[in-house]
């Protein structure tokens, strides 16, 4: 018996009519989620549906077949608390430590059952080694530099960090909620505003999901506008990133180098929505702006100029035998435990997992235009780091492609109310990772519910895994190699 | 009249040429960087700024806390009074470069002190390894005086600096420029072991000792540091650098100091931060050159 043969099989930004998602007993549900983990599936979502009547909620599961590019969905009956997946299926972790909060089932047998957003969260116990020679250090939530907040406790033995605890939820402003009951007009800004640097992409997963349960089809000059939007913010945050990452090696030259070239790419956007971060640009249907000729012009000048000296600049970087030995073999994270954690994104194809959207569930553009997708071995900072620049040189390469061979046609599509009683399943590669939205519309055709995973919602617990047995002194430099958000776990 | 000069030496030294030197070693990193950069007296302002604020003392923490920055700093004007900037130093007797040497340790340890009064974890950990590398920069700072002292016959810091005599000298004098440039680097938390601009606590070494001074105490941790990578400095040019003709005592010195603030902005701009479990083999390295060096001269 195929592991997904009692599982609605949709693909990325399609929509299914809410009844065909199979509904299984509880024990039943739990077999399928285990079953689909061993064969190789990925837990994209879990997350928990109010009984209509009163206590407990019925579960729901999105499970990504990467190979074959399908979503499977499965529902559970209502229940009020279930025997704990995560310790079979570790992916589930903050899954369900969610699931308790936010609709009060309880998972029986969790290993590690604390808040994650709520109240309450940063006064729970941590976790904590006794003995006269272990130290506990508490960074956080307030840092000395301009990021966001979020609360690091370390158990080390002097200098090696024995367990690294995360623990966010500062940031939680309530996107979720401030999306059920929707669309109405402020639907697509809550959507761009989940996670700052990631808007375009949070934009287009909302639009999709907008699009799939109205039944619009996007015009493909849309779609490549879109792309290019996309890719752009990539390149943006990757070069950010590198420079970032120089920044904390003390490596003075390419961190100057790297923050104007960033500013190059988001200025593209600025070109392009009148926003540095593209807000705005996306619109459910299609897009708000063209790109006229001139415009593609000058950008395709941008891109050429960041080509070149993106290449330089990385070679300085990546040839500084200082550099390579600050990164190299710091913060290793094995291609086991990405896949046991179900780990995305760029920092999951640094460790040998071959995860990427764009490729695996193709959608809009990509579906014509490939961008190659890269692996590295390794696993550590140097990897992350590396990954980076690679993969902005590729959407660089992309980028001038799309702008020289833009198709005509139509801006937007009419994209009207959504159509009741379905569910709509939308992923994005963000810059970061998957992006994705779920919906599901109730009879008036409005949000039931409407949920967010942001990929660093993933990828955090594998920032503690990397920790595991390291230098504290190399904690910060691990921690800008991942580049998490903490307003995209948040929410 | 050669005291009065030593004095004005003394006077210049301890008051404006620390900031001079940050100031251009900042503007030797800022224009690899491809940035202007901050103005060359900016840590000057700064000092005067934090001298016209108040502080905040924490609860937990006793006059040993307030007693660090200000022994800190006396100790190393104090030290200051020994290095020949000019021709002589204001203060000279046969073994001062010893006293030179423990002056810097009592600043560390008061140093050591007032952090580990916070009670903060972090404070803790630099302390930890503040001590650690140390340990390891003193001993070469003593064999490379120890060598100089054996070469030029005296063990006070103004006449240790003899021009190399020999082959085998000349060669201990190139161990001995190699081994104090490291431990200049190591003692002022300059790059490649530590480094002086980054905001990360769990990275610093020295930096994060000073994080709970403010006002007053932070103004005299900071002079206190510029004067102490000035002295080692001036140590360094002395050494590389006999008078140049035509330039004088004071013209070689302030030469021979634009010079070093340019190696040190130029290491910084190049190199990126050693890995902390790396840096102690960097100070051994610079404890054998040292030592190697001694023996040159012993031979």
């Amino acid at each position: 018996m195929s592991p997904a043969s009692r599982f609605a099989s949709v693909r990325n930004g399609e929509s299914i009519e809410a009844s065909k998602v199979p509904v299984v007993s509880a024990p039943e549900f739990r077999s399928a989620l285990l079953r689909a983990g061993a064969a190789g599936y990925r837990l994209a979502a879990l997350l928990g549906e109010p009984a209509p009547a009163g206590r407990g909620a019925s579960l729901l599961a999105v499970l990504a077949d990467d190979a074959a590019g399908k979503l499977f969905l499965v529902a559970s009956e209502p229940v009020e608390r279930f025997p704990s997946l995560t310790p079979d299926l570790p992916q589930a972790h903050l899954f369900e430590r969610e699931l308790r909060e936010s609709c009060g089932v309880e998972p029986e047998g969790h290993p590690w059952l604390k808040p994650v957003r709520r109240d309450g969260a940063e006064t729970a116990a941590f976790f904590r080694e006794e003995g006269s020679e272990v130290h506990e250090v508490a960074v956080g939530p307030i840092h000395a530099g301009i990021i966001e907040p979020g609360h690091f406790r370390f158990q080390c033995h002097g200098e090696v960090v024995h367990h690294l605890e995360v623990q966010l939820g500062y940031q939680h402003r309530g996107a979720e909620a401030l999306l059920r009951g929707g669309p109405d007009r402020r639907s697509l800004a809550v959507a761009e505003s989940v996670c700052g640097d990631t808007a375009v992409g949070h934009a287009w997963a909302h639009c999709a999901v907008r699009e799939a349960l109205a039944g619009t089809l996007t015009p493909l000059r849309a779609e490549a506008v879109r792309a290019v939007a996309l890719e752009v913010e990539r390149v943006a945050n990757h070069l950010g990133g590198l420079g970032a990452v120089s920044n904390d090696i003390g490596f003075l030259p390419a961190t100057a180098y790297f923050g104007r070239m960033r500013g190059d790419s988001l200025n593209m956007l600025m070109a392009m929505s009148g926003n540095r971060y593209g807000k705005g640009l996306l619109k459910p249907g299609g897009v708000a702006f063209d790109l006229p000729p001139p415009m593609r012009a000058a950008m395709a000048e941008t891109v050429a100029r960041s080509s070149r000296e993106v290449a330089e600049v990385g070679e300085m970087f990546f040839s500084e035998p200082s550099v390579l030995g600050r990164l190299e073999e710091t913060g290793i994270v094995t291609a086991a435990v990405c896949r046991d954690l179900g780990v995305v994104g760029p920092s999951a194809r640094a460790s040998g997992v071959d995860r990427d959207v764009r490729q695996d569930h193709a959608h809009g553009l990509y579906r014509f235009r490939h961008i190659p997708s890269i692996k590295l071995e390794s696993g550590d900072v140097y990897a992350r780091t590396m990954m980076r620049w690679l993969e902005a040189k590729r959407s660089l390469e992309f980028l001038s492609v799309a702008l020289a061979r833009l198709p005509e046609g139509e801006l937007a599509a009419p994209c009207g109310a959504p159509a009741p009683g379905r569910l709509a399943v939308a992923l994005v590669e963000g810059w970061r990772g998957e992006v994705c939205h779920i919906a599901k519309t109730g009879a008036r055709g409005t949000f039931d519910w409407y949920k967010v995973v942001d990929p660093s919602f993933h990828n955090w617990m594998a920032l503690a895994m990397a920790m595991r047995g390291g230098e504290i002194s190399d904690f910060p430099l691990c921690n800008k190699s991942f580049d998490l958000s903490y307003a995209g776990h948040d929410l | 009249m050669e005291t009065l000069t030593a004095a004005a030496a003394f006077a210049a030294m301890a008051l404006v040429v620390p900031h001079v030197l940050l100031g251009l070693v900042n503007k030797t990193k800022a224009a690899v960087g491809g940035r202007r950069g901050p103005p060359v007296l900016q840590t000057l302002y700064d000092v005067r700024k934090l001298l016209g604020k108040g502080a905040v003392y924490s609860t937990t923490t006793t006059w040993m806390f307030r007693l660090g920055p200000v022994v800190g700093l006396a100790a190393t004007l104090a030290a200051a009074t020994l290095v020949p900037l000019g021709a002589v130093p204001l203060v000279a007797f046969e073994g001062d470069a010893i006293l030179f040497a423990y002056l810097f340790a009592l600043a560390r340890f008061v140093t050591v002190t007032a952090a580990l009064d916070t009670g903060s974890s972090f404070e803790g950990m630099g302390s930890s390894r503040e001590v650690a590398f140390s340990s390891l920069a003193e001993p070469a700072l003593i064999l490379t005086f120890a060598s100089l002292a054996h070469q030029a016959g005296s063990l006070s810091l103004g006449g240790m600096f003899s021009p190399p005599t020999g082959v085998h000298s000349a060669a201990s004098t190139v161990l001995a420029v190699g081994s104090l440039f490291i431990v200049l680097l190591a003692e002022n938390s300059r790059l490649p072991v530590d480094d002086p601009n980054t905001h990360l606590e769990l990275t610093m070494v020295h930096e994060v000792m000073v994080l709970d001074h403010g006002g007053p105490d932070l103004a005299f941790i900071l002079h206190g540091a510029a004067l102490k990578l000035t002295l080692m400095a001036v140590l360094l040019v002395r050494l590389v650098m006999p008078v140049v003709p035509g330039l004088g005592a004071w013209g070689t010195a302030a030469l021979g100091l634009c010079g070093a603030a340019v190696a040190i902005g130029l290491v910084e701009s190049t190199m990126a931060r050693l890995r902390l479990v790396h840096v102690p083999q960097l100070l051994v390295a610079s404890v054998c050159a040292a030592a190697f060096g001694l023996l040159l001269n012993l031979r």
